[in-house]
């Protein structure tokens, strides 16, 4: 079993949208995340699952709860230790062309971080720029180049290399792949995989294409309305799925075979995602399952390890 | 028997400070009564032009060359009047984005109402009776309620649905759906693309999908038709498409996406480099330069359509049965 780099612990994210009106984007999650795992983090919009990685790095404080990295507490550090945390937990954005600054040449988009943290100057900055760019697969003379001058596959790769700059031991992906096109997606997933390796990183990787998330993690959670649902082995996942929502959620993958797509039942869920302001009592999916009970609206259902390794919040599984 | 639309040598370009782009580049294809015909292509593949221009949304200056017949009749040079006669009651479109494709200061009914009016000579009191049987085909639960309502109330499926309400008011023969469900979650996709399949069979329409989604290929559509940098590569039937494609294109397509049916980890296998640029196309096959099987000929000349069997055609030299041979497809998604 190897060590945890980050535990988090009933962490909520609340935020004020009017004077009595609050959303409760992340609500009450705990999970913890080996060293060396990547961890898939899969829900619909709204499902607070953004929310949380932006929690997480620190992008957000934290309404309540706790987060622990690599041993430190996160919110109670004295400066020089928080300094060391931002540059070891690194995020990727989603949106390509809206995380770079367009005014900003690529060589100094990526050097911001090594500036920042004073970790090369001069001619040995610029060393470590061109070996960042060959690294994530473009070219040393693309450090002149302006953002706009590269597709949105480069520019994805332009953030990773940013990310990469700090020698960060955990990154954060949030739908890195979503705005690129399907043949592009595969390119950045190797990079991202091939990096794992080679830089020894652990990831926390959101996403919604549930097909990726499972090619990509060792383990996956499933978030719904700020609450997590379920979390197992990537494979025992899709194989068994525990959760009511999970089971829906994978039978809404539309299958790239058309044979099989034209057999298979699937579950539809019916209705909407309900507001994250008023979330329903007891289970925050019950307005939506099939199997709801009585029990669903007046308890919440508990946290518990059902299988081994396999955890999941549900009342069907109430022993 | 004649097709429902047909497209033949349709040629679209668009100046820009940089140069012509050639967006769509001599597509040709056909949609017969009652069909589901998916377009799968990249960004810039020139798919959602093509349709664009069916549409009659493109400017007939840009439009170079080519011929869109509907029902028989010529529609690439219909007059404003007519073709908004058409469009009002033959051809509907729903776009992407739910959240931009109505208009936000009017209320959903009224949206609904409109076109109706326009189109099918009804009272105001009549329009408001269809507009609400309407929402209820489409699955809005309180349509009496609801047509009072502005798009903000509503979410974004339920938005996608009031887009799909006011496609089909006047009952068309055949409706464009440009990335209908790529902005809305797979739970919420799934509701909309069993909504449009009773739709289209209640309604004997005939479908043109536009996606990147192989996966709703593979669920939706009876024929598949493959764009790459402006021109059509390869069509067929589904099947034609998922178990005997025939253009390495295709198969790029086909193995990029992971399959959930793996047990253990495979690697992915990417289609190195990035698609064309169309200020000035290749010469040869527009994928010349990402395709590992790439030929001398492949550069030099563009691909002939090869008819690989009825109805199934690919452009790619590799077909030519000079050509070496070469097996390097893995189906994807397989059980």
């Amino acid at each position: 079993m190897s060590q945890e780099i980050l535990q988090v612990e009933n962490v909520k994210k609340y935020f004020k949208i009017g004077p009595n009106q609050t959303v409760k984007s992340v609500d009450g999650i705990s999970f913890s995340i080996r060293k060396g795992e990547t961890f898939g983090l899969v829900g619909e919009s709204g499902s607070g699952k953004s929310t949380l990685g932006k929690t997480i790095v620190g992008l957000y404080p934290a309404t309540s709860g706790k987060i622990r990295f690599d041993g430190h507490e996160l919110g109670h550090l004295d400066r020089q230790t928080q300094r060391k945390l931002n540059r070891e937990m690194q995020m990727i954005f989603q949106d390509p062309h809206a995380s770079l600054n367009p005014r900003m040449r690529v060589g100094d988009i990526i050097a911001e971080g090594i500036d920042a943290h004073h970790l090369a100057k001069g001619k040995e900055r610029q060393e470590l720029v061109y070996h960042l760019l060959e690294r994530v697969g473009l070219r040393p003379e693309h450090a002149e180049r302006f953002p706009h001058e590269f597709s949105g596959g480069q520019r994805q790769r332009i953030g990773i290399a940013r990310a990469l700059a700090v020698k960060p031991k955990f990154i954060v992906a949030d739908e890195p792949i979503s705005a690129l096109d399907v043949s592009i997606q595969a390119q950045v997933v190797n990079l991202l995989d091939d990096l794992k390796q080679e830089e020894d990183l652990t990831y926390l990787f959101i996403a919604h294409d549930l097909g990726m998330v499972k090619h990509i993690s060792d383990r996956i959670g499933v978030m719904y309305l700020g609450k997590m649902m379920e979390i197992a082995e990537s494979s025992n996942l899709f194989e068994e799925p525990l959760h009511p929502y999970t089971q829906a959620l994978l039978s809404a993958i539309p299958i790239p075979n058309p044979r099989l797509a034209r057999k298979r039942e699937r579950i539809v869920l019916s209705g909407d995602p309900p507001s994250p302001v008023h979330p329903p009592s007891g289970c925050r999916f019950r307005t939506r399952c099939p199997y709801a009970m009585d029990i669903c609206s007046k308890m919440e259902p508990a946290w518990r390890e059902v299988k081994k390794n396999h955890w999941t919040a549900c009342h069907l599984y109430n022993q | 028997m004649s097709h429902l639309l047909e497209v033949e040598h349709l040629k679209v370009t668009f100046p820009t400070y940089g140069g012509e782009v050639q967006a769509v580049r001599d597509v040709s294809f056909y949609v017969d009564q009652g069909e589901v015909v998916a377009i799968v292509g990249e960004s810039g593949s020139g798919k959602t032009v093509t349709v664009q221009t069916i549409m009659g949304l493109i400017p007939t200056k840009n439009i170079k060359d080519g011929n869109i017949r509907f029902n028989g009749k010529e529609i690439l040079h219909l007059s404003k009047k007519e073709m908004r006669k058409l469009k009002g009651s033959e051809i509907g479109m729903v776009f992407q984005d739910p959240m931009t494709s109505l208009n936000p200061t009017m209320k959903i009914g009224k949206q609904i109402a409109e076109g109706i009016r326009k189109h099918q000579k009804l009272s105001k009191a009549e329009a408001k009776q269809k507009a609400i049987e309407l929402l209820r085909l489409v699955g809005i639960p309180n349509a009496e309620e609801r047509y009072h309502q502005y798009p903000h109330e509503f979410s974004g499926g339920m938005r996608q649905r009031v887009v799909i309400a006011i496609a089909l008011a006047c009952n068309p023969k055949l409706l464009i759906a440009d990335e209908p469900t790529t902005a809305l979650d797979v739970t919420i996709q799934a509701q909309i693309l069993d909504l449009m399949k009773d739709l289209q069979k209640k309604m004997e329409m005939s479908i043109i999908l536009i996606t990147h989604d192989l996966g709703v290929v593979a669920e939706m559509a009876q024929r598949v038709i493959v764009m790459y940098g402006g021109t059509v590569v390869e069509t067929g039937t589904v099947f034609d498409i998922f178990e005997n494609p025939k253009h390495p294109y295709t198969w790029g397509l086909l193995r990029s996406i992971p399959n959930l049916h793996d047990k253990e980890k495979k690697r992915l296998i990417p289609i190195e480099g990035s698609p064309p640029d169309l200020f000035s196309p290749p010469k040869g096959c527009p994928f010349a330069p990402r395709c590992p099987y790439a030929m001398e000929i492949c550069v030099e000349k563009s691909p002939a359509e090869f008819h690989i069997s009825n109805g199934h055609t690919a452009r790619c030299w590799l077909n030519d049965p000079r050509a070496p041979k070469v097996e390097a497809f893995i189906a994807a998604g397989r059980e």
